[in-house]
C-alpha cells in the first residue's frame, strides 16, 4: 500500500472540506473494498478521509411511509433493523446474502453503492483493463469471462457490479442523496451507476467532491418481495445471478411488479422490460418466462458466460413462481 | 484504544492495518494473517463486541475503540466455553484459523436476537466467513452448538 | 486399558485455542526486518531492465536485491531420491524468467508495510521468449518408468478386449489445476549468527529445508537449525522448498538482520506449485453380468519446464478391479508454468474421479447397482502384479457404509428422488490410497517422575501427530498417556520423516517400537520409577539414528532397504467406500452436498477423534474439488488469474454437511501397531461420489471438474 495521509471527519461539512482541499482524496467507510484495492495498488489516494464517525447511521421513518437510511449505517445494522426487516425484507435478505458476518459489520450502505467490480483482470495490474487503466484494452474479452455481464456490456468492458444491496435498492426505486459544498441533490439509484460505454472507469454519477449521505426508500410496493441469490458456493461468494422481486397478484393478474437483477448486468439491473411485460398479465409460469425472455432478449454473451442468460431466466421464473 | 481490557497506545502510520498493529506492534499474535484481503477470516477480532476482519481495518480508524483478540476472549460470555468445546469436539486441526473461528463464533452468537438455540444450518451460514482448509467444520459447528444450547 | 484407540483431546488444544501457539510468522527477534517479493509477469523472457529507484526511495527500505546484486547460490544436486526443492531456478541468480510469477526482486525494509510498498515499485522490463503455457494444446509424451512410479502397466490386451466386450463405456475426463491453500501462507523467519542459521518455517520436510539451504548458501548442514513446531496446514504445499524460503534467508544474509518474509496470498499462488490439471481416458469393457474384461486408464498431466513431477493418476486403477486385461499409461506435457507439486493424495485424488465415475456409468449401462458391480470385480490378489494385499476388506467397508447411509432405500433411476424443489441424488465411489512408509530417528527418555519424553523432528500440521505418538509411546512403555511428552518440529531433534504420503504416524511409530524395548533393556527389563532409581540417574535415554554425515547416510540406507522390503510384502493400501447425497435445485442447478458417509478399511485407528477429523478433512477437500475449486491459468499468458481466497472457492462452512465416518478397525499385519495413514484417503473417491450423485439427481453426467451449476442446468 502506498503511503497516504489520513483525515478523520467528525461532521459532514468537515468531510466535504477535506475532500475538496486535499489533493487526490477518497472517502473511507468500512474499508472492506477500498483498503483491499489500496493494498493491491489499484486505488492510490494520497489522502483518505475517514467518514465512519459521521452522524449518518440512522434509519429514519418518513411521513410518506418510506425510510431514510444514513449512508454510514453498517450493513449488519441495516439488515437487523426492525423497520427494514418487517417492511423491506428484500433489503435485509440482499444484505445478508452478501459477504460474511465480519464484513457486514464493517461495510456501510454508501460504500456498498461504491463497490468496484470483482473482474479478475481489473484486480490484476499486469492485465489490460479499461476500467483500471483507461485505453489499455480488456483482457477479460477472450479471457476468463464466466463472471461477466450479459446485459449492458460494451466493447470496452463487461464487468459486473458486485453489490447485492444495490439490486434490491434498484427494485425499490431508492433515491440516493448526494451532498457537496454546492448543495444537495437526489439521484434515483437506477441512474446512480453508469453503463460502461467507452468510459468504464467512470462508474457512477458521483462527483469527486460529493458525499453519499443517505439512501431513501419510498413506501414498500404492495404484495410480497424476495431476494434470491445464485452463486458458486452455498455462502460467501458473489452472485452469478440474483433476483430482487416484489410482486402483487390480484385475481390471478399481476397488479404490481418490481424486478431487478444482479450478477448479469454491468450495473444493478432494473428489469423494466420484464416489468412491462408482466403488468396486467396473468400470474402464470408462461407469463413469467415470457417476461424474463423479454428482458434478456438483448443479452450478449462472452465465451464463458452464456449460461447466465439461461440461469437468469430460470431464476426469475422460479422466484416469481414461488411468490405467486 | 483498549485491547483486551487494557488501555494501549498504538502509534502507527495510517496504512498499518489493525491486524498488523496488533501482531507486530502489540505482540498479540493470536489473530492470524491468512489472506490479508478479508477473504479467510483468520484475523477476526471483536471491536466493541462486534466481529470484524482486522486485516481490512486501518488501525487509525479504531482509535478509542475496545478491541478483543483471542488472547482476551476467555473473560467474555461464551469465550472460555467455546475454547473448551473447540478442544473437546476437535474443532480445529492445524490451529491456524482457530483464533478467528472462536472470535467469529462469539460475535455471531452475540448478533442473534432470538432466544432459541441456533440451528446447525444457521451456525454454518453465520460462520461461512471463516475458512478452514483442514476441514474441521463439523467439529466447529459441534462446539458452537454445544455452547449455544 | 490401552491408550491406542482412545479419543484423547489433542495435546496442543490449549495453546491453539488461546492464541498462544507460536507459528512461524509469530516469532519475534530484536531488529527483525521484513521482506517482500516482486514477481515477473511474463511467462518466459529475459529481464532487460529492472528499475529499483522508486523502491529504494520508500522510507524504511534497507535493501532491494535483484539478480544484479544478489550473491550466488546453488540448488542441491539431485541424487537418486526425488528433489526436495520445487524448482531448479535459482531466483535472483538469473536474468531469465521461466514462469509468470517468478520472483525477480526481494525488498527488505524496517516494516512489512514499507517492504510491500517498495516491492510494488520495482519496475521490471522483460523481452519475451517463446513459451508454451496452454495445457490443453501442449504436446504430451509417455512417462518413463522409474523406481518410484510406473509410467505404464499392462496385463493382457486391454484394447482388443475392449473392442470385443459385450458392454463398454469409454469416457474422457478433465480436472483443473488446484492449489493447496493452507490458511497459513508460506512464511520464513531467518536469522544468521555468523555462519549459523536459524530458520522458522512451516514445512512438511525439515530435512529438505536444511539440505536446500545448506547447498544454496554453502553452509554445513549442522550449522542450520530449522524450527517448525506448528504448521498452519500443508496438504503437500509445504513439502518442498520454494523460492520464498531461499530468498528470505538471502535477504537476512545481505542485510545482516533477522528477516521475516510472509508471502502474500498471491505470492503463494505465484511461487508455490499446485496440483496439475489432467485429461484422462477411462474405458471399461464387461460381460453382461458385469465381470470386467478390460480396463484402460490413461492420463495426461503437466510438469513445469523447471520442476515438478509426474502425477500417478492411474495408480489406483492397477489395484482396484480384477479386470482380465488392463492397460495403464501416463503421459506428461512440459509447459512454461510454475512447477506442479504434490497435493493431498496426488494421483488418486483425481484418478479416482475418472475411474469411479466410469464404473458408475458402466453400472448404469448394465442396470446394475454400482456397489454390486464393484463387488463382482473385487480382487483377492493384486490384479497386475499378483501380489497379496497386506489387508483388504473393502467388501466390509461397503457393507458398513451402505448400512449407515441407508443405501438400500435408493431408487436407481436418475431424477427419481425428489424433495420439493430439490432433486436428490445418491452416489457412491471407492476410496483408495497406498500410504508410504519412511524411517525416523528418535530418542526416548524415561525420567524419575515417571514420565517419558519422545523426541523426534516430525511435523505437526494438524494431523494430531503429537497426540497420536504420545498414545503409541504410552502403550509401548506401558505407562499412562498423560505421562508422555512429545517434542517435534525442530531439526535439533532426531530427524523425523517428511510428512507426506500418509507415512508419518506409521514411520514414527516404527521408531517408537524399536526404542521401547531398548529402553526397557536399558532399565534392566522393566519400565518403572523403581527400575530407574536403581540406576541412580535422573533419566535413561535411548535413541536411533544420528545427525552426522554417517548417520544421515545410514538413514538413507535404512530407507531404501525398507522401501524394497515393503514392496516385496505386497500391496498395502487404505480402501474405503464414500457415500454422498446431493441436492440439486431443479431451476438453477445449484448443488449442495447434504449428507456424507465414509467407511474405511484403514488399519488400527490410534485416536478416533483425530483420525475422524483427518478423514473428514480429506472429504471436505474432495467436496471442494468436486464442486468449486479451480485455479484459473490464462491460456494466453500462463498467468494465474484467481490468486486469492475470494476467487478460488474453497468450501465454506455452509458447503459442508455432517460427515459421518466409520472404520473397520482391523490392524494391518505389516505395520507398527497395525496402523495405516489416513491423511489422504479421505479425498480419494470423493469427487466421483459427488459426480455420481449429481448424475443420479439430474441424469446429467459431468466429466469435467468442478461441477459448477452451469454444467448441470
Amino acid at each position: 500500500m502506498r503511503t497516504f495521509s489520513y483525515v478523520r471527519a467528525d461532521d459532514v461539512d468537515a468531510a466535504l472540506r477535506a475532500i475538496t482541499d486535499e489533493p487526490n482524496a477518497k472517502f473511507l467507510g468500512g474499508g472492506t473494498n477500498l483498503v483491499d484495492l489500496m493494498r493491491e495498488d489499484i486505488e492510490r489516494p494520497d489522502t483518505v478521509v475517514d467518514i465512519t464517525r459521521l452522524p449518518l447511521a440512522e434509519v429514519e421513518e418518513l411521513p410518506d411511509g418510506g425510510v431514510r437510511i444514513g449512508a454510514l449505517l453498517r450493513n449488519s445494522h441495516l439488515a437487523a433493523h426492525p423497520v427494514i426487516r418487517s417492511r423491506y425484507p428484500m433489503v435485509a435478505q440482499a444484505v445478508l446474502s452478501g459477504a460474511s458476518g465480519q464484513l457486514r459489520n464493517m461495510a456501510t450502505v454508501g460504500g456498498n453503492l461504491m463497490q468496484r467490480t470483482r473482474c479478475l483482470y481489473f484486480y490484476d495490474d499486469a492485465a489490460a483493463c479499461n476500467k483500471r487503466e483507461p485505453g489499455s484494452g480488456c483482457a477479460a474479452i477472450g479471457g476468463f469471462s464466466r463472471s461477466h455481464a450479459v446485459l449492458g456490456a460494451s466493447a470496452s468492458c463487461a464487468a459486473t457490479h458486485p453489490s447485492d444491496l444495490c439490486v434490491a435498492l434498484a427494485a425499490l426505486d431508492a433515491i440516493v442523496e448526494l451532498r457537496s459544498s454546492r448543495g444537495t441533490r437526489r439521484v434515483p439509484l437506477v441512474d446512480f451507476h453508469r453503463m460502461p460505454g467507452d468510459t468504464p472507469e467512470i462508474e457512477t454519477v458521483l462527483a469527486d467532491d460529493e458525499l453519499i449521505t443517505a439512501v431513501e426508500l419510498p413506501p414498500p410496493p404492495s404484495g410480497v418481495s424476495r431476494y434470491r441469490k445464485v452463486r458458486d458456493r452455498a455462502s460467501y461468494a458473489f452472485a452469478l445471478v440474483s433476483v430482487a422481486a416484489a410482486l402483487d397478484v390480484q385475481d390471478g393478474v399481476v397488479s404490481s411488479i418490481r424486478l431487478a437483477l444482479g450478477g448479469v448486468g454491468t450495473k444493478p439491473w432494473r428489469a423494466y422490460q420484464a416489468e412491462r411485460a408482466l403488468l396486467g398479465a396473468p400470474a402464470t409460469e408462461e407469463s413469467f418466462r415470457a417476461a424474463a425472455r423479454a428482458e434478456l432478449a438483448d443479452a450478449v454473451s462472452l465465451p464463458h458466460n452464456e449460461f447466465k442468460i439461461r440461469l437468469a431466466e430460470s431464476t426469475i421464473v422460479a422466484v416469481l413462481r414461488g411468490m405467486s | 484504544m483498549r485491547v483486551n481490557g487494557e488501555p494501549v497506545v498504538l502509534d502507527v502510520p495510517p496504512q498499518v492495518s489493525l491486524l498488523d498493529g496488533l501482531r507486530d506492534r502489540l505482540g498479540l499474535t493470536g489473530p492470524k494473517k491468512g489472506c490479508d484481503q478479508g477473504a479467510c477470516g483468520a484475523c477476526t477480532v471483536l471491536a466493541d463486541g462486534e466481529r470484524i476482519v482486522s486485516c481490512l481495518a486501518l488501525a487509525v480508524q479504531y482509535e478509542g475503540r475496545e478491541i478483543t483478540t483471542i488472547e482476551g476472549v476467555a473473560s467474555l460470555p461464551d469465550g472460555a466455553a467455546l475454547q473448551r468445546e473447540f478442544i473437546r469436539r476437535d474443532g480445529f486441526q492445524c490451529g491456524f484459523c482457530t483464533s478467528g473461528q472462536i472470535c467469529s463464533a462469539i460475535g455471531m452468537l452475540a448478533e442473534r436476537d432470538s432466544d432459541a438455540p441456533p440451528t446447525r444450518d444457521e451456525i454454518r451460514e453465520g460462520m461461512s466467513g471463516n475458512l478452514c482448509r483442514c476441514g474441521a467444520y463439523n467439529g466447529i459447528v459441534d462446539a458452537i452448538e454445544e455452547v449455544a444450547t | 486399558m490401552t491408550a491406542i484407540g482412545q479419543a484423547f483431546d489433542r495435546v496442543d488444544g490449549a495453546i491453539k485455542t488461546t492464541g498462544a501457539a507460536k507459528f512461524s510468522a509469530d516469532q519475534t527477534y530484536p531488529g527483525l526486518a521484513h521482506a517482500a517479493l516482486t514477481h515477473a509477469s511474463t511467462a518466459r523472457g529475459r529481464i532487460t531492465e529492472i528499475d529499483t529507484t522508486d523502491a529504494t526511495r520508500v522510507p524504511g527500505v534497507l535493501a532491494v536485491i535483484t539478480h544484479h546484486n544478489a550473491p550466488k547460490m546453488k540448488m542441491p544436486s539431485v541424487g537418486l531420491m526425488p528433489p526436495v526443492f520445487g524448482t531448479t531456478v535459482v531466483c535472483l541468480n538469473t536474468d531469465e524468467v521461466h514462469w509468470d510469477g517468478q520472483p525477480v526482486a526481494v525488498v527488505v525494509a524496517e516494516t512489512q508495510e514499507a517492504a510491500r510498498a517498495a516491492a510494488a515499485r520495482v519496475r521490471v522490463s522483460c523481452s519475451p521468449l517463446p513459451s508454451a503455457v496452454d495445457f490443453s494444446t501442449a504436446e504430451a509424451k509417455p512417462q518413463k518408468n522409474s523406481m518410484l512410479q510406473a509410467g505404464s502397466a499392462r496385463k493382457g490386451d486391454a484394447l482388443a478386449a475392449l473392442e470385443s466386450a459385450p458392454v463398454a463405456v469409454d469416457r474422457e475426463f478433465t480436472t483443473p489445476p488446484h492449489n493447496h491453500n493452507a490458511i497459513e501462507p508460506h512464511t520464513t523467519t531467518a536469522v544468521w549468527d555468523g555462519d549459523r542459521l536459524t530458520v522458522h518455517e512451516p514445512t512438511q520436510n525439515i530435512g529438505g529445508v536444511r539440505r536446500t539451504l545448506s547447498a544454496a548458501f554453502g553452509v554445513p548442514i549442522d550449522k542450520i537449525r530449522v524450527v517448525s513446531e506448528h504448521v498452519g496446514g500443508g496438504f503437500g504445499g509445504k513439502g518442498l522448498v520454494w523460492p520464498g524460503t531461499i530468498l528470505a534467508v538471502l535477504a537476512a544474509r545481505v542485510t545482516g538482520r533477522p528477516v521475516r518474509l510472509v508471502l502474500t496470498r498471491e505470492g503463494v499462488y505465484r511461487t508455490v506449485g499446485g496440483r496439475t490439471p489432467s485429461v484422462q481416458r477411462v474405458a471399461i469393457g464387461a460381460d453382461r453380468e458385469g465381470r470386467m474384461t478390460s480396463l484402460v486408464h490413461t492420463s495426461v498431466t503437466r510438469v513445469g519446464r523447471t520442476g515438478g513431477g509426474p502425477e500417478g493418476v492411474t495408480i489406483q486403477s492397477s489395484h482396484l478391479y480384477d479386470a482380465r486385461n488392463i492397460l495403464l499409461r501416463q503421459n506428461i506435457a512440459e509447459v512454461d508454468l510454475l512447477a506442479n507439486t504434490f497435493m493431498r493424495a496426488p494421483g488418486e485424488a483425481i484418478g479416482t474421479f475418472a475411474l469411479e465415475s466410469t464404473v458408475d456409468e458402466l453400472a448404469h449401462e448394465l442396470h446394475m447397482d454400482p456397489i454390486d458391480l464393484r463387488m463382482r470385480n473385487e480382487p483377492t490378489r493384486d490384479p497386475i502384479g499378483d501380489k497379496p494385499f497386506t489387508r483388504r476388506n473393502l467388501r466390509a467397508a461397503y457393507e458398513l457404509g451402505a448400512k449407515e447411509f441407508g443405501w438400500e432405500q435408493r431408487t436407481p433411476q436418475p431424477r427419481s428422488m425428489r424433495d420439493g424443489q430439490w432433486l436428490i441424488g445418491w452416489g457412491v465411489a471407492t476410496a483408495f490410497h497406498p500410504p508410504v512408509h519412511l524411517v525416523a530417528n528418535a530418542s526416548l527418555r524415561f525420567s524419575t517422575d515417571g514420565t517419558a519424553l519422545l523426541r523426534c523432528g516430525f511435523h505437526e500440521m494438524g494431523m494430531g501427530a503429537a497426540t497420536a505418538q504420545a498414545q503409541i509411546t504410552a502403550d509401548a512403555l506401558g505407562i499412562p498417556f498423560e505421562a508422555v511428552r512429545v517434542e517435534h518440529g525442530d531439526s535439533s531433534l532426531p530427524a523425523g520423516p517428511m510428512a507426506g504420503g500418509s507415512n508419518q504416524t506409521g514411520s514414527v511409530a516404527a521408531a517408537v517400537h524399536t526404542l521401547a524395548p531398548k529402553l526397557r533393556r536399558a532399565l534392566g527389563g522393566e519400565i518403572s520409577v523403581e527400575a530407574l532409581a536403581r540406576k541412580r540417574k535422573p533419566y535413561v535415554e535411548v535413541s536411533i539414528g544420528a545427525d552426522s554425515p554417517l548417520g544421515r547416510a545410514t538413514g538413507q540406507a535404512r530407507l531404501m532397504s525398507k522401501f524394497l522390503r515393503d514392496r516385496r510384502k505386497g500391496v498395502r493400501a487404505v480402501t474405503g467406500a464414500q457415500f454422498c447425497e446431493v441436492r440439486v435445485d431443479a431451476d438453477t442447478g445449484e448443488i449442495r452436498v447434504s449428507r456424507w458417509v465414509g467407511a474405511f478399511d484403514c488399519g488400527t485407528v490410534i485416536n478416533p477423534k483425530t483420525a475422524a477429523s483427518q478423514l473428514r478433512g480429506g472429504i471436505v477437500l474432495g467436496i471442494g474439488a468436486a464442486l468449486s475449486e479451480e485455479t484459473l491459468v490464462d491460456p494466453r499468458t500462463g498467468r494465474i488469474m484467481n490468486p486469492s481466497l475470494a476467487e478460488y472457492h474453497l468450501p465454506v462452512h455452509a458447503d459442508v454437511p455432517e460427515i459421518d465416518v466409520h472404520w473397520l478397525d482391523e490392524p494391518d499385519p505389516t505395520m507398527p501397531a497395525g496402523l495405516l495413514g489416513v491423511g489422504e484417503v479421505g479425498v480419494t473417491g470423493a469427487a466421483a461420489a459427488v459426480a455420481n450423485a449429481v448424475f443420479h439427481a439430474t441424469g446429467k453426467r459431468v466429466r469435467d471438474l468442478p461441477i459448477t451449476l452451469d454444467k448441470v442446468v
